[in-house]
């Protein structure tokens, strides 16, 4: 064991693999130092698990309807309650955290990417290439992400799959100008030159070389704008244009309650208390990969 | 004696060059940005609906209505000369007809935009005098518990979905204390009351005096004003307190410090001084979104602003009406912001 952290440790490392090792063994350690970034990391890493394994984890069916049992309150049978069809919340919640993390991680994927090869290609180029791309990722950035995916979901038609198409569009500039900004600290630096004098296309200097530089702020500010992002389509599922009936979509289940509010609380307040733990998790676990990874950003979000 | 003047002369006249230069680009930016809102609207509206006419006059038109429609829209043209047209139509202030009121959009929109202002307004009013002071605080006795404390609270504004915060504090302070008015902007008996001279029912009651009236729509602001302004403050009081963590650690802080002045003064006077200028562009940007975010408050609250006018618009499929709220929101969210750049031009030399 104490070897092995010499190894990690090691001032001067003999290999790229020991460097990377060792540089990954850092970073962790400093993580773990941060409890609130733990907190965080162990949030986001329960709601992965449970979105696996929601059908064995869910007490009863996320759909099966039980008039007899319609608005109770939370008890021993049913922990968080039962909604107006006499559905176990508990149940919808779990089940409903498939359709959180698929919203998240589809928006970044689609987001992320599209992002950071606009502005990798923004920042590489230079010239009028990075005035066009930048002129149009400023438009976007400087309007109001909320009603812009509104008006995408009223174009396309309410859904699950447009609700995502709406976020990801209103998300990647972000990417794009982080990725730009990066790209530009290093364009002109030697080791792109010494790839291009090898002979290498613009393309595989831009996959290979710059693309992999930019990706650890990406994470950073991917993870930060997770919050921003649960709340977006919470907020959509409460309007009716995200994941449509039947289906365990949080926000949906919170406008759904909201006509029990007075009486039945409990119906509105859990999948909200569902959304708001999600959220945190996702902040506490961006803002520790911030410190850790990238401490020049510090407190600039 | 003459060359000083001279010299004086041509510093002023190069300034004024340097700044209607600053002017001319401050104005080409907006306009570009406006002109990239309306092709993103129109794209929205013309280019992703399978049939934009119908989009526009619903599935139940008759055809000689779709197919006027279909040349008023010009549809027949090309896409370049159907822009033009369109970007034409916006900046003289014609969105087309509501399919659900059946009115112009434009006349709905000034119709409703005064309460959602009003609320906004409201909002960033609260965000500002609460988030600042806790900003400063929080800098001030960094690490302490209140600084966690405030911190916390800062996360949380980013982690709580607004409609179901207002959910929560209709059914607390509404249902449960009393403490405040229920939803809508006053109470159903004081409706009409006052004459609508600015549309701000608080604005109209004071010059109409009519106390009872303003008691009433005060009751109901507070409540989705507090929220809204729950979440500026929330983005306020983080960046007040990393600002004044800088100011603080400057070395004219020492100094002031050294020179005995006392700790109030210090904080004040001198550390608060220099972060006016940067907290104008936070406020600025809180605003605007805090404008975005009164969307989903309104629907919770049935307030009946542009929020709510965008959502009826929405679920009825009332294409005029969803794109002309999201141009009102987005230009207004676009000058909020132009605004609070060049403000910040103004009173930062160094950024000249």
């Amino acid at each position: 064991m104490t070897s092995l952290k010499l190894w990690l440790t090691a001032d001067a490392p003999d290999s790229l693999w020991q460097a990377q090792a060792g540089q990954a063994y850092a970073i962790s350690r400093n993580f773990a130092r941060n409890p609130l970034a733990m907190l965080g990391a162990v949030i986001v890493g329960v709601l992965v698990l449970v979105a696996i394994f929601a059908p064995w984890l869910a007490p009863y069916s996320p759909t099966g309807q039980n008039l007899s049992m319609r608005l109770m309150p939370p008890s021993a049978e049913n922990w968080l309650g039962t909604d107006e069809l006499g559905r176990d919340i508990l149940s919808r919640i779990i089940h409903g955290s498939r359709i959180t993390l698929l919203i998240v991680v589809m928006v970044a994927v689609i987001s992320a990417p599209l992002g950071l090869i606009i502005g990798a290609v923004a920042g590489y180029f230079g010239g009028w290439t990075d005035r066009i791309l930048m002129a149009v990722t400023d438009v976007f950035l400087s309007l109001p992400k909320l009603i812009m995916a509104l008006a995408f979901v009223a174009a396309l038609g309410a859904g699950l799959q447009n609700a995502i198409i709406a976020i990801a569009v209103t998300a990647w500039p972000a990417y794009a100008r982080i990725a730009r900004a990066e790209t530009l600290t290093f364009r002109n630096s030697e080791f792109i030159a010494a790839v291009q004098l090898q002979g290498a296309s613009h393309m595989r200097v831009i996959g290979l070389h710059v693309l992999p530089l930019c990706i650890s702020s990406t994470i950073i500010r991917v993870t930060l704008d997770m919050a921003g992002i649960i709340l977006t389509a919470a907020g959509l599922g409460f309007l009716g244009l995200g994941a449509q009936p039947p289906l365990p979509e949080w926000g949906a289940m919170i406008s759904r309650g909201r006509s029990f509010i007075l009486d039945q609380w409990w119906v509105a307040t859990m999948p909200g208390l569902a959304i708001i733990i999600i959220s945190l998790g996702f902040c506490f676990l961006g803002d520790g990969l911030r410190d850790v990874l990238d401490p020049r950003q510090r407190d600039g979000r | 004696m003459i060359a000083p003047t001279l010299d004086s002369i041509l510093r002023r006249g190069s300034l004024l060059v340097a700044g209607s230069r600053t002017a001319l680009r401050f104005g080409f930016v907006t306009a570009m940005t406006f002109l990239g809102l309306l092709a993103i609207t129109f794209f929205i509206g013309r280019v992703v609906p399978i049939d934009p006419v119908v989009a526009v006059v619903g599935d139940r038109a008759s055809q000689a209505v779709y197919d006027a429609t279909f040349i008023e829209m010009g549809l027949d043209r090309p896409l370049v000369e159907q822009f033009a047209l369109y970007v034409r139509d916006v900046v003289t202030g014609d969105f087309g007809i509501s399919l659900s009121t059946g009115r112009p959009v434009m006349d709905d929109l000034i119709r409703f935009f005064p309460a959602t202002f009003e609320m906004a307004t409201f909002g960033i009013l609260i965000g500002v005098l609460l988030g600042v002071p806790m900003g400063v605080v929080a800098a001030a006795n960094a690490g302490s518990w209140l600084d966690q404390m405030i911190r916390v609270l800062g996360l949380l504004g980013y982690a709580v979905p607004a409609f179901w915060m207002g959910l929560v504090a209709l059914a607390v302070f509404y249902a449960g204390l009393g403490w405040t008015a229920g939803p809508g902007r006053i109470d159903i008996f004081y409706d009409g009351l006052v004459p609508t001279i600015t549309g701000l029912l608080t604005v109209d009651a004071i010059i109409a005096g009519d106390w009872v009236v303003l008691k009433s729509a005060l009751s109901h602001l507070v409540l989705p004003s507090a929220i809204l302004g729950f979440f500026s403050l929330a983005y306020i009081a983080r960046m007040t307190r990393s600002f004044m963590l800088d100011q603080l650690q400057q070395e004219f802080v020492t100094t002031a410090r050294v020179k005995g002045a006392s700790e109030w003064a210090v904080i004040w006077k001198h550390a608060f001084y220099p972060i006016r200028v940067h907290l104008i562009t936070v406020i600025g940007l809180s605003y605007a979104v805090l404008l975005e975010g009164s969307v989903m408050v309104e629907i919770v609250f049935s307030w009946p602003g542009i929020g709510n006018y965008l959502t009826t618009a929405l679920l009825s499929a009332d294409m005029n009406a969803v794109l002309g709220a999201t141009i009102l929101i987005g230009t207004v969210f676009i000058v909020i912001n132009r605004t609070s750049d060049v403000l910040y031009h103004i009173f930062d030399p160094r950024s000249r």
